[in-house]
């Protein structure tokens, strides 16, 4: 089917995912209203309002499947129909669904307004949406905003616990922070380029013409906002403390969606707009990168708190995308998209089983708390160890198979150090993955430890997220080459700058 | 004309980054995020003169993310409020910083 893109009710049609997404959101804290009072049990609350969340995530996953089939004609708009936006839609759309699935019995024990917390849940995955969409500085800066001010709400959500409220003004004043030089590197790029549009900008850069200084130095503080956004070293500093005293599910949102949704767009302004001034950035990605691979792995050996943990490893693993950044070809772009899907699942499968051990509260993270945990509940300390396994890489999971894409378009620029510092540091993350593994099987229970519940839904889920993991482990083309695909439009488009034809 | 105005934006810019990493109250922290932000705006307004008047729409959109965060940022600041009976920062140490 062709969508003439000329006519705005097309343009409405390309937007359908956003668009049924956001109305799933207001519906979901209308109805809010109406539930709050006509069931007393908190438990069915949370059932019934994440139920209608994640019905509207369903409907705007149907309609991001339909766009596949969509070929557009004309002059697109800020938004853009490519099978890169279209993929990342999946990550995010999977990730707040999973989200939602996993949190259940949390929200319903701590008292979580659940009709705000899931409506806030859909509207940041709304703004990523757009971020990953958009060619648009401008809109990327309010898409941006709009996934960032939810993520502090969500963080900050859990209204008597200080930790939470603490971890909420450090991301709230961090992330407004990083905001301000994003907008500040918009605000010089535009004036050095004369526009805001990734693909004039990327002409114009080539042209020669504009102001190359001002591009520059926008270039440089549009890097430092995403570097935070993506929680890359040096400015790393806010997220593990933000991801220790968030609750568990917004915590799981934030390290599987926020951050996918940063390196999308991260990702498609580089490519797109700054292609051809790939010798100036690259060297401070290629730093960043090994920066952020080696401090992590080293702090996240040090942890003995298993939530904090979890941060260090999620930094890791951003440490591992931006070596796919660096390299900057097809296949590292590929491999990113690949590795984000993969990550998304087994970190929330990962957190699913932490909010289960912490009995759906915020308590037991330490990791004497995880002994015995396989003795007592044996499937799902299955799944806890595949899913760390999967984190940490091992073969036979899809973590491993992204690392070899990753490890591949290293080779492929050759970016032999990264490649090498990349398998180095995953062999060091082994040992804090697996110490958490040999708590669960390997100690006794203490003596009158109380027994985790997990309701059979969540059980199911986590089978159903191991269960892809390990499917992606074995047999991941099918899923590389859809991300091949969009990687392929990228590039094309990115190399092709001025050309307005959209490659798909 | 443009050079001077973009100078008085990057000295703004650079007075409101100094402020928010010296600062220890978190209500100053936050108006000199607003600093940030506002510098921000100068650029934009300056070079829409040059650049027609796609600038000065993008003000609009800034102070309107900028009021949607500052909504947010001020809650936040009241939670914790009622938690520590301070904005310091350097008192929200439950978490290492």
């Amino acid at each position: 089917m062709t969508l003439q893109l000329a006519s705005s009710a097309n343009l409405a049609l390309v937007l359908l995912p956003e668009i049924v997404l956001s109305v799933a959101a207001m519906v979901v804290l209308l109805a809010s209203v109406r539930i709050q009072k006509a069931e007393a049990d908190a438990t069915d609350r949370a059932r019934s309002l994440g139920g209608l969340a994640l019905a509207g995530l369903l409907a705007a996953a149907v309609a991001n499947g339909w766009l596949h089939w969509v070929s557009p004609e004309g002059e697109p708009g800020m938004i853009t129909l490519d099978a890169f936006g279209l993929f990342a839609n999946w990550v995010f759309l999977l990730g707040a669904a999973l989200t939602i699935l996993v949190s259940f019995p949390y929200v319903a024990r701590q008292g979580l307004q659940p009709g705000e917390f899931y409506a806030l849940i859909l509207l940041a995955t709304v703004g990523m949406m757009i971020m990953a969409g958009t060619t648009n500085l401008i809109l990327l800066f309010l898409a941006l905003e709009t996934m960032s001010i939810a993520a502090y709400v969500l963080t900050a959500f859990h209204r008597g616990e200080r930790k939470s409220a603490e971890a909420g003004i450090k991301y709230f004043i961090l992330g407004a922070f990083s905001s301000a030089f994003l907008l500040y590197g918009i605000a010089l790029v535009w004036g050095g380029a004369g526009t805001v549009d990734l693909r004039e900008i990327a002409a114009t850069v080539e042209a020669g013409a504009g102001f190359n200084g001002l591009v520059l130095a926008g270039m440089g503080l549009l890097g430092v906002g995403f570097a935070f956004k993506v929680g890359a070293a040096p400015f790393h500093m806010w997220t593990p403390d933000v991801y220790e005293g968030a609750p568990s599910p917004s915590t799981a949102f934030m390290a599987a969606a926020v951050k996918a949704a940063s390196f999308a767009a991260f990702l498609r302004v580089f490519t797109e707009a700054f292609s051809s001034l790939y010798e100036s950035w690259y060297p401070v990605v290629w730093w960043m990168a090994a920066l952020t691979m080696v401090v992590a792995n080293l702090i996240a050996l040090t942890q003995s708190n298993v939530k904090r943990m979890l941060a260090y490893s999620s930094l890791a693993h951003g440490g591992y995308l931006l070596v796919g950044v660096a390299s900057a070809n097809e296949i590292a772009t590929a491999s990113i998209l690949f590795y984000l899907l993969v990550y998304t699942i087994m970190t929330l499968g990962a957190f699913g089983v932490l909010m289960i051990v912490s009995e759906h509260g915020e308590s037991r993270f330490q990791v004497e708390d995880y002994a015995g945990f396989g003795a007592s509940q044996p499937l799902l300390g299955v799944l806890f160890t595949i899913f760390l396994l999967s984190l940490a890489g091992f073969p036979g999971t899809g973590g491993f198979m992204g690392k070899i894409f990753l490890l591949q378009g290293a080779a492929e620029s050759h970016l032999w150090t990264l490649a090498v510092i990349l398998a180095l540091t995953t062999v060091v993350s082994y040992y804090y993955y697996l110490r958490v593994a040999w708590y669960v099987w390997m100690r006794p229970a203490p003596a009158g430890a109380l027994a985790a519940w997990a309701p059979v839904s969540v059980t199911a889920v986590l089978m159903g997220c191991a269960g892809v993991l390990i499917f992606l482990g074995i047999f991941p083309s099918g899923l590389l080459n859809g991300a091949l695909t969009a990687a392929h439009g990228l590039w094309l488009r990115g190399l092709d700058a001025g050309l307005s034809g959209l490659v798909r | 004309m443009l050079t001077e105005a973009l100078v008085l934006s990057a000295i703004l810019f650079v007075i409101g980054t100094f402020g928010v990493l010296v600062r220890r109250n978190a209500i100053i922290v936050f108006l000199c995020i607003e600093l940030q932000v506002n510098a921000v705006n100068v650029s934009f307004v300056a070079l829409s003169r040059y650049l027609g008047i796609d600038g000065q729409l993008f003000v609009f959109f800034v102070m309107t993310v900028a009021a949607a965060e500052n909504a947010v940022g001020l809650a936040i600041i009241i939670s914790i409020f009622r938690h520590y009976q301070t904005v310091d920062v350097d008192n929200f140490n439950l978490l290492k910083w």
